[in-house]
């Protein structure tokens, strides 16, 4: 129990304040923005893409009323484009560098095309892609994040059996987990990954790759490995008094709003969150929306370098959520539950080897939040134990090092890719980096036709 | 202040803004709203034995997201009795006295309902008379309409019919469903004509619904070709005007017509021959009220060009329109791109390189994204050298004033193909570049 839970919300209230932030566009407005679009030769958006997605060429196919062929233009690339379409930060991607921003208009919003686009054929479960003949080799990826269904997608296409193994009950990693549900909820990115397995992805879930079934064994019987297993857990606060009820980790709390019902979620009424990047500002907007009063959100630096996205920042001030900046907590306070968070001010000092400036605490200025939750959000651990279990995998930081054109690990039949490799990117980024690794375990594959490596 | 009245056929008009014959003129109650909202005259819905319709009549073409940039019909001449229609002209004239009312009018081929009808026309007051040889469907089916304005022995005859007993001008409006409208105009004329207007609406089939194969419009699943009008049939309207204005055997004023929907319109149609101009679908899509912008826009544009009197306008340009031959094979122009304007959208390049002449390199975008740094931005780059002065680029570019075309001097005098073609005759042994670098002079 909470020390003083916010007032309940009904759950029609809950389901409101949860409800899609960019609604789908409507026919006429589809085609009205679509004509906006110039279609630009050589067009930056598509530079911009890191899975490279035809962006005018989907429009015009909007345009001209060919909407599954828009999709197809659109899965072709990415076959995650649904969740790309409402997660992707657009606006320093393809929208950023539109080229109508030069010429000081409003950019062509690709997202919500994209959406349009993709929406209903996801929708009706069509299949627009088929996998090749099977050519005999089998591959092996560790979690069912965004990087490894792409990666058995592309596999798929080319004739290789494709087996994801992950220890979710549900597939889709973060992209079910771990996305604020008012951009997307669990069931819709659990129904995308339909038209993947489909393909023939077979997806066992429920599977802890090193418990339930050994690296050897997945050496012994399979080809080629991905390792598609995101990050950890939250990183710890190293405070006193973590262990109290009432503290929380992001992921863990955002993982609740994705598979509970909203009257199900304990929230305070008054919440301290922990960071200011992308996943703080899903918790803030979260703890906001489920009925807490007042929510904090602690920043040991100043707004300039909070790491957020600028619309992510502007939907928290939206959101009422109140900054304390230039912050550090030093303990959570309670007894048997969270009574408050005990903070105290930074000084900026000088600037350390990257450029950063750092911030040490202020002494004489410490203060104190009344609050009976505190989340934290500050970034996913690396998953180490993991990896170590891996054969001559090198690690930077506690990332996978990979050969970049390839996605080839330093173990010449592991190839990796999505957050393990560049410590935490975008849903977009992982779908590259899957398509990427997939030619990558072809070209190898291919190299050394006749000589199975399993059973 | 500019005088913007007009004097056709010794008839004056208050402005040249007049109504096309059309669903806008059907009634007084219409055309008298139109007086009121600024229009200078009206030429009533054509008047004849009273039609049925069918339900639907207009099927348009859009272009992304503008709306009726075509408009096709399938309406007939006005489906209201004779003595009705002449009833109102003669109300609208009782109240406006100063604007013109104009009967246009169709019967079968027959001379004495052609002057009884014209007869019926004048005793109603209408200032002027338009016969209708134009309409291109349905009226044409019955011998009516183009069926008579395709055939100059027609058009001849039934003007001469109709001008034994008329007293008022008598307009000819002429379809543009022939290989030479002129050739028609002079037709016209022959049959004592005192105008022509034109154009009359371009045979055309709008479009196929893609689920029912039903022509649009459809009546029932079933279509019919109509009559095509609208801002996209301007450009042809005002070559058929200018054709006419040109032609020596013509001579006699103009009414222009064909997607005309402002006052720039209606300058080009009066610098090109029209002495009024008449306008159908934009009425229909907006209502009587943007007459308002062209009178302003007309007496702005007249005061800046120094112009006292609209009729000033016409026929200012005909002398430019010049045959191909007589053209300038020694002006040169090259595209120039102003590298500030330039947003990047390579449309210029590609269409340079795919629909035109090779002349435009630009290096490839090379990834990125906002994350990592901002893309840089390649200007493409006109070679000059190559360029052939085509205007596509120009054309294509979305940035007003980014790329523009320069005069290049070549230090040539002109020489146009006609002049290359005697300079020839002259000259066999020299070679063609030889002789446009002489120059005609």
């Amino acid at each position: 129990m909470l020390k003083e839970p916010a007032p309940k919300l009904p759950l029609e209230q809950l389901e409101a304040n949860f409800a899609d932030i960019n609604p789908p566009l409507s026919e006429r407005q589809a085609l009205e923005e679509g004509a906006r679009c110039l279609f630009c030769q050589d067009a930056p958006c598509i530079k911009a893409c890191p899975t490279g997605i035809d962006v005018p060429q989907f429009i015009r196919q909007i345009l001209t009323g060919n909407l599954r062929g828009s999709a197809k233009t659109i899965l072709s690339a990415n076959i995650l484009g649904q969740s790309c379409a409402r997660v992707c930060p657009t606006s320093v991607l393809c929208e950023g560098v539109c080229v109508l921003n030069a010429e000081g208009k409003k950019p062509v919003e690709i997202g919500k095309l994209q959406r349009y686009a993709v929406d209903p054929v996801i929708a009706s479960g069509a299949q627009l892609f088929k996998a090749a003949p099977t050519n005999g080799y089998r591959v092996a990826l560790i979690g069912a994040g965004p990087a490894s269904l792409s990666c058995a997608a592309e596999l798929r296409k080319l004739g290789y059996e494709a087996i994801i193994f992950d220890a979710n009950p549900q597939p889709g990693g973060l992209n079910t987990y771990g996305i604020a549900a008012y951009k997307m909820r669990a069931s819709e990115a659990v129904k995308e990954i339909e038209m993947i397995r489909a393909l023939g992805v077979e997806i066992r879930n429920g599977i802890v790759v090193g418990t339930d079934i050994s690296i050897p064994e997945l050496e012994r019987d399979y080809d080629a490995i991905f390792i598609g297993i995101g990050l950890g857990e939250t990183e710890d606060l190293q405070l006193p008094g973590e262990e109290l009820e009432g503290s929380y980790d992001a992921l863990s709390f955002i993982e609740s709003t994705k598979s509970k019902r909203f009257d199900q979620i304990e929230i305070a009424k008054r919440v301290a969150v922990i960071g200011a990047g992308n996943t703080a500002i899903d918790v803030v907007t979260a703890a906001k929306r489920l009925g807490a009063e007042e929510v904090y959100m602690v920043y040991r630096r100043s707004p300039e370098e909070m790491t957020a996205f600028d619309y992510e920042y502007e939907l928290a001030k939206h959101d009422g959520v109140t900054f304390v900046w230039q912050a550090m907590p030093m303990r959570i306070v309670g007894s048997g539950h969270v009574e408050a968070l005990e903070c105290v001010r930074t000084q900026r000092s000088s600037k350390d080897p990257q450029g950063r400036y750092s911030y040490l605490p202020a002494p004489g200025t410490e203060f104190r939040l009344e609050v009976g939750m505190v989340i934290k959000a500050l970034g996913q651990k690396r998953r180490l134990g993991f990896l170590k279990q891996v054969p001559n995998l090198e690690l930077h930081s506690g990332c996978v090092v990979i050969e970049s054109q390839t996605m080839r690990t330093k173990n010449p039949r592991y190839f990796a890719g999505g957050d393990c490799v560049n410590g935490g990117g975008e849903v977009v980024d992982a779908v590259a980096h899957g398509k990427k690794a997939a030619l990558g375990i072809h070209q190898m594959l291919e190299a050394t036709k006749g000589r199975r490596t399993h059973a | 202040m500019p005088d913007l009245s007009i004097n056709f056929c010794g008839v004056r008009s208050p402005n040249p803004f007049w109504l096309a014959s059309g669903p806008p003129t059907n009634t007084a109650y219409q055309v008298m709203r139109a007086f009121e909202a600024g229009w200078g005259g009206a030429v009533w819905k054509t008047i004849g034995e009273p039609i049925i319709n069918t339900g639907s009549r207009y099927g348009s073409v859009d272009l992304k997201n503008e709306r009726m940039m075509g408009l096709n019909n399938i309406e007939l001449i006005s489906d209201r009795p004779i003595d009705v229609n002449f009833r109102e002209i003669a109300e609208v004239k009782k109240r406006f006295p100063q604007h013109t009312v104009i009967a246009s009018l169709m019967v079968e081929s027959k001379r004495e309902t052609w002057h009884d009808i014209v007869k019926r026309a004048e005793d109603s007051g209408a200032d002027m008379l338009e016969l209708n040889f134009g309409c291109p469907h349905g009226m044409s089916e019955r011998g009516m309409g183009a069926a008579v304005g395709q055939v100059p022995e027609y058009a001849t005859m039934i003007t001469s019919w109709v001008k034994e007993v008329a007293r008022t001008p008598v307009i000819v409006k002429l379809t543009p469903n022939v290989t030479d409208i002129a050739h028609m105009a002079v037709a016209a004329k022959a049959g004592g004509a005192d105008a022509v207007s034109l154009v009359n609406t371009f045979n055309s089939l709008v479009g196929v619904d893609l689920d029912s194969f039903a022509p649009r419009p459809s009546v029932a699943g079933y279509g019919s070709h109509g009559g095509y009008c609208g801002p996209a049939v301007k450009p042809i309207a005002l070559h058929m005007v200018s054709s006419v204005a040109k032609h020596p055997k013509v001579n006699i004023p103009i009414s222009g017509i064909g997607g005309i929907s402002n006052w720039r319109d209606a300058v080009e149609f009066m610098l090109l021959g029209a002495t009024s101009v008449q306008v159908c679908t934009a009425a229909m899509h907006y209502g009587f009220r943007i007459v308002r912008d062209m009178i302003e826009g007309l007496e702005n544009y007249l005061e800046e060009k120094g112009m006292n009197s609209a009729m000033e306008l016409v026929g200012k340009a005909v002398p430019r329109v010049e045959d191909w031959g007589n053209l300038d094979l020694n002006y040169k122009i090259i595209a120039k791109i102003d590298a500030a304007k330039c947003i990047g959208c390579n449309l210029c390049y590609i269409a340079c390189e795919d629909g035109a002449h090779q002349c435009i390199r630009v290096e490839e975008r090379p990834l990125g994204d906002l994350r990592h740094g901002v893309l840089p931005k390649h200007v493409p780059q006109i070679l000059d050298d190559e360029c052939v002065g085509c205007n596509l680029c120009a054309l294509v570019c979305p940035v007003p004033g980014c790329i523009s075309m320069v005069e290049v001097n070549t230090g040539r005098t002109p020489m146009s193909w006609k002049q290359l073609q005697e300079a020839r005759g002259r000259s066999p042994q020299c070679s063609v570049e030889e002789l446009l670098s002489r120059g005609s002079s």
